[in-house]
């Protein structure tokens, strides 16, 4: 087998092996980004390669394992999407506003990768500030979907779903504010995780909602992906909002039975107006996981309609103050020869930011403006608490909740990008899981029209083992993730 | 028309945390530009904020100390505004939920009366960093040292009445906060600026004026001038039928006069919401009770202490316990000489007159609160009279020794207070002096005492100034009574 359809967990044990070394298989990867991201008829789903450094890395690494001093994650090649701080290298955030930023630190996230010397080959694109599910907001140009190019590989993290899914990369990791990791995750055909809200340390991760963005892995199979968040995850001290629950071994359980397990559909994610491949691709998977022994049964989850109004308050409310550093006085773009400070605010901020980022700032300044704040933040937050209670409810009752990611395949470049509220609309299966902080994965369910979806999985707090355990067992009598796209394999 | 002044004060007091409220970068003032400012308080993209628990306990030890409520949910608030200073773009502070809510202080106002001061809140902020606009030719500088340290912003209700008034609000605060140890008080320094909010209304009108905010003004004296000057301009302006903008000013010490600071001022949105990186701040009664208890003695206290306990009256309580730098010089003072009293006539007296002579803040008095008490002892003990002691203390203050004994030697001021030496020269003395004592002997008894101060004026000749003089008295008039 080539070395790139290898999964992470393959790669991991191949260099244990000594079946290939790091630097081997980083040369491998780096290759392939060459060839297939870049140009014309490139993915784009890189916004910098690093192979200076990954090799350097992928040296130390395999200097590391020849000292005896090796884990699972040693010499292993991955990305990482270009929201996180890495220390000397650029991070933009998809953004114009920040094409010159080069941190002096790494985010919690990277450095837990780096403490165990995991290779990172570069920084992937990504919707502008991870505002966006098409990966088309990017300054950096559209990412393409490998499956079809024509067609969007979703957003945020459109970049790393591209790379996952094209083999320029085992894995990479995501942001999931709205659905950032999930929706993505679904249309390249992926496996992805966004954790419980606390799980993996937000330092270093610029922040678009600081209340809903949570970091976690994505990757081609639920195995991988709980090696990518046994790293990922940890409780730091340097962002107040992460919380001190222990990390398990997230692989350790992945092959517990399933049986007795209660899996909820709610109503409110089969509408009538659903697709029916959709439904019936989603309808499938769950008939698998109904033959290893679960049982289903019809939930509700009545405020699901209010969160797309909900998180389109709460996130632009938190962005517009979020973003506000960004001024052109200490970092970042800054416009040509200001006349005083007003005029170096209007213009560095004016010209540094894309028209989704500008909505959102200017949806979120209205809604905490004098007058409006109450009917709109307060508001918003309420439906939030009633979100949040829908799932305490309905996890009483069920161990899992299940449903489709997004309402169709991947649509189109440019079929959406006029009409921002159709594309909000994509994100109706996946915000409540943000909104009321819950884990929630993306994995691969087969194929419409030649393109992929996935099947929801959403779990109580604290279950990433569980809804690990869930999709793994999945996808050993299911053959989905192993699909690729045309003329990868 | 007369009109009533309506006076609240916002005052900012930058607490004295080791580390900034929401990162690990050291307060020290003075630094070189940037020098203390981490990725925090530069507002890099990414970081995130920990509070301070120090800063909570600090404030929370103010809440106790004014006898305020204590916040045991409070909440941090982002308030958004663009400048330059100002590294997110937002200040973290707390709108809804302070940490320390409704309190009061009694304030002396120069009458002796007291009167009660409500506190509305007072809550946790941070600084912002400062522009410096001087040397970099039409550009300004950002110096983020000072962003990001932490402030307790105390806002008191509408009730001070008079410069005056204000004044003494805010010297009590700041004797308060310094009491407690939780802010260095140096208001050159800028660790405690006041906002002044100004207003007039006719009186017996229920109703508020429009107000103006006077902001920053830094020092006792510049608050009692800002305001006085903004009354004036205010009853100006309503005296000729006129209507007050409701506008922020700044004072010009120089000119003797407020300003406008915008022109065209837009009112600022401040668009405040919940900061979504911290957590909001829930403590319990035991944290508050366990701050309670170590409270230190207060100013009020320690007043009624110093006249209940070491009998001074209620003027030198006052004065004595004023500002925390002169009750602690005067208490250790006090403690090494063992004499309230004596320590009070000698601090307020001669130490207090040579500091205001020579412009001298107490903290850099060249006199120790050990030298005076030692020298103060030294009275007490006969070794040196009064007199001798004014000497010592000059020499001290000259600086031209340190050591209190030492100079009574080289000084040659140690009395003389054997009573077998001052009796030879009285002796002396009544013997070469005939005629007075023929006088002495012959006046009316009463008139004698007025007498013998000739008798006391040749001893303490004889003796070059070293005989005690109360012994001198004393054997003076036993011998003198006995001739007659």
């Amino acid at each position: 087998m080539a070395l790139h359809n290898l999964t992470l967990t393959q790669i991991s044990k191949g260099l244990e092996a000594g079946d290939f070394t790091s630097v081997e298989i980083t040369q491998h990867f780096l290759d392939r980004i060459e060839q297939l991201d870049k140009g014309d008829n490139g993915l784009n789903s890189f916004i910098t390669v690093t192979p200076e450094q990954a090799l350097a890395d992928a040296k130390a690494a395999d200097e590391r394992r020849a000292a005896g001093d090796a884990s699972t994650w040693t010499g292993v090649p991955f990305a990482h999407k270009d929201i996180f701080c890495t220390d000397g290298t650029l991070t933009t955030c998809g953004s114009k506003m920040l094409g010159n930023f080069v941190p002096p630190y790494d985010a919690t996230v990277v450095a837990n990768m780096k403490a165990q010397g995991a290779v990172c080959l570069g920084k992937t694109n990504m919707d502008e500030f991870a505002m966006g599910s098409s990966n088309e907001s990017s300054f950096f140009g559209p990412v393409k979907n490998p499956w079809n190019h024509e067609t969007i590989p979703g957003g945020s993290s459109g970049g790393s779903a591209a790379a996952v899914a094209a083999r320029l990369v085992p894995a990479a990791t995501g942001t999931d504010t709205g659905g950032s990791i999930r929706q993505p995750s679904a249309l390249c055909g992926l496996t992805g995780l966004k954790p419980t809200y606390g799980r993996c340390s937000r330092w270093g991760m610029i922040a678009y909602a600081s209340s809903l963005d949570q970091a976690g892995p994505m990757a081609r199979t639920a195995e991988d992906a709980a090696m990518m968040l046994n790293v990922m995850a940890s409780f730091d001290e340097k962002d107040s909002t992460s919380i001190e629950q222990d990390v398990p071994d997230y692989t350790a359980t992945l092959n517990n039975e399933l049986a007795g397990k209660v899996i909820g559909l709610p109503k409110e994610f089969f509408p009538e107006s659903l697709d029916g491949e959709m439904k019936q691709a989603v309808m499938n998977a769950i008939a698998e996981f109904e033959k290893l022994g679960c049982t289903v049964k019809e939930i509700s989850l009545p405020s699901t309609d209010l969160a797309i109004p909900a998180y389109y308050v709460v996130a632009p409310a938190e962005c517009s103050a979020n973003l506000s550093r960004m001024d052109g006085v200490r970092f970042g773009y800054r416009c040509d020869d200001p006349k005083d400070v007003e005029d170096l605010y209007k213009r560095s901020r004016g010209e540094g930011f894309g028209d989704e980022v500008k909505r959102r700032i200017m949806i979120g300044t209205y809604a905490l403006s004098t007058g409006f704040y109450d009917a709109y933040y307060v508001k918003a937050q309420k439906i939030r608490r009633l979100i949040k209670n829908d799932f305490v409810k309905a996890f009483e009752d069920v161990d899992f909740i299940m449903g489709p990611v997004t309402p169709t395949p991947a649509f189109k470049a440019g079929e959406k990008s006029g009409d921002p509220v159709e594309m909000y609309m994509e994100d109706k299966f996946t915000l409540s899981c943000n909104l009321a902080g819950l884990p929630g994965m993306s994995i691969p369910a087969g194929l419409i029209n030649g393109l992929p979806v996935g099947l929801q999985i959403m779990g109580d707090y604290w279950r990433e083992a569980d809804m690990l355990n869930a999709a793994h067992k999945f996808q050993q009598v299911t053959d989905f993730h192993n699909a690729a796209p045309q003329g990868i394999e | 028309m007369e009109w009533e002044v309506v006076i609240g004060l916002e005052i900012h007091a930058q607490l004295a945390t080791k580390s900034k409220i929401f990162s690990g970068s050291s307060t020290a003032f003075g630094a070189e530009p940037n020098t203390q400012a981490s990725l925090l308080d530069l507002g890099l993209p990414g970081v995130l904020p920990v509070f301070n628990e120090q800063a909570l306990a600090m404030a929370v030890k103010f809440g106790c100390a004014i006898d305020a409520e204590i916040g045991k949910v409070s909440v941090f608030d982002r308030k958004n505004y663009f400048y330059p200073d100002s590294p997110k773009g937002y200040q973290t502070t707390q709108l809804h939920h302070p940490i320390v809510g409704m309190g009061h202080i009694d304030i002396t106002l120069e009458d002796g009366s007291t009167r009660r001061i409500n506190v509305t809140r007072a809550h946790l902020e941070e600084d912002a960093g400062k522009s410096l606009h001087e040397d970099f030719h039409g550009q300004s500088g950002i110096d983020l040292n000072r962003a990001g340290t932490p402030l307790i912003e105390i806002v008191s209700e509408p009730e001070i009445r008079s410069a005056k008034e204000a004044v003494a609000y805010f010297k009590k605060m700041h004797s308060i906060v310094t009491y407690l140890g939780i802010c260095d008080g140096d208001l050159s320094q800028g660790s405690m600026r006041c906002d002044c909010n100004v207003s007039l209304r006719p009186k017996g009108q229920e109703e508020f004026g429009t107000r103006t905010e006077i902001k920053n003004v830094n020092s006792f004296r510049f608050v009692e001038q800002a305001i006085n000057v903004e009354i004036e301009r205010q009853m100006d302006i309503l005296e000729d039928g006129g209507t007050i903008t409701q506008e922020t000013r700044l004072f010009d010490a120089n000119k003797m006069e407020t300003r406008s600071m915008r022109s065209k001022e837009v009112a600022n949105d401040y668009r405040y919401f919940p900061c979504p990186d911290l957590l909001p701040v829930v403590i319990d009664d035991e944290y508050i009770q366990t701050i309670r208890d170590s409270l230190p003695e207060l100013p009020d206290q320690k007043k009624q202490r110093l006249m209940d306990e070491n009998g001074l009256s209620e003027y030198d309580a006052g004065v004595l316990s004023a500002t925390r730098e002169m009750a602690d010089y005067f208490e250790a003072v006090a403690k090494t000489c063992g004499d309230y009293k004596l320590a009070a006539n000698w601090v307020m007296g001669e130490l207090s007159a040579a500091l205001n002579k020579n412009e001298v803040d107490i903290k850099n008095s060249p006199v120790s609160a050990a030298q005076l008490g030692a020298m103060i002892a030294r009275i007490i003990d006969n070794t040196i009279s009064s007199k001798g002691g004014k000497d010592v203390f000059a020499a001290l203050w000259e600086e031209k020794g340190d050591d209190v004994d030492a100079l009574i030697d080289s000084l040659g001021l140690k009395q003389v207070s054997d009573s077998g030496a001052i009796e030879a020269i009285v002796d002396d003395v009544i013997a070469n002096s005939p005629k007075q004592v023929e006088q002495y002997v012959s006046a009316e008894p009463d008139k004698r005492g007025k007498m013998i101060g000739y008798f006391v004026g040749q001893v303490m000749k004889a003796s070059k100034g070293s005989a005690n003089p109360g012994m001198v008295n004393k054997v003076l008039k036993e011998k003198l009574d006995a001739k007659c």
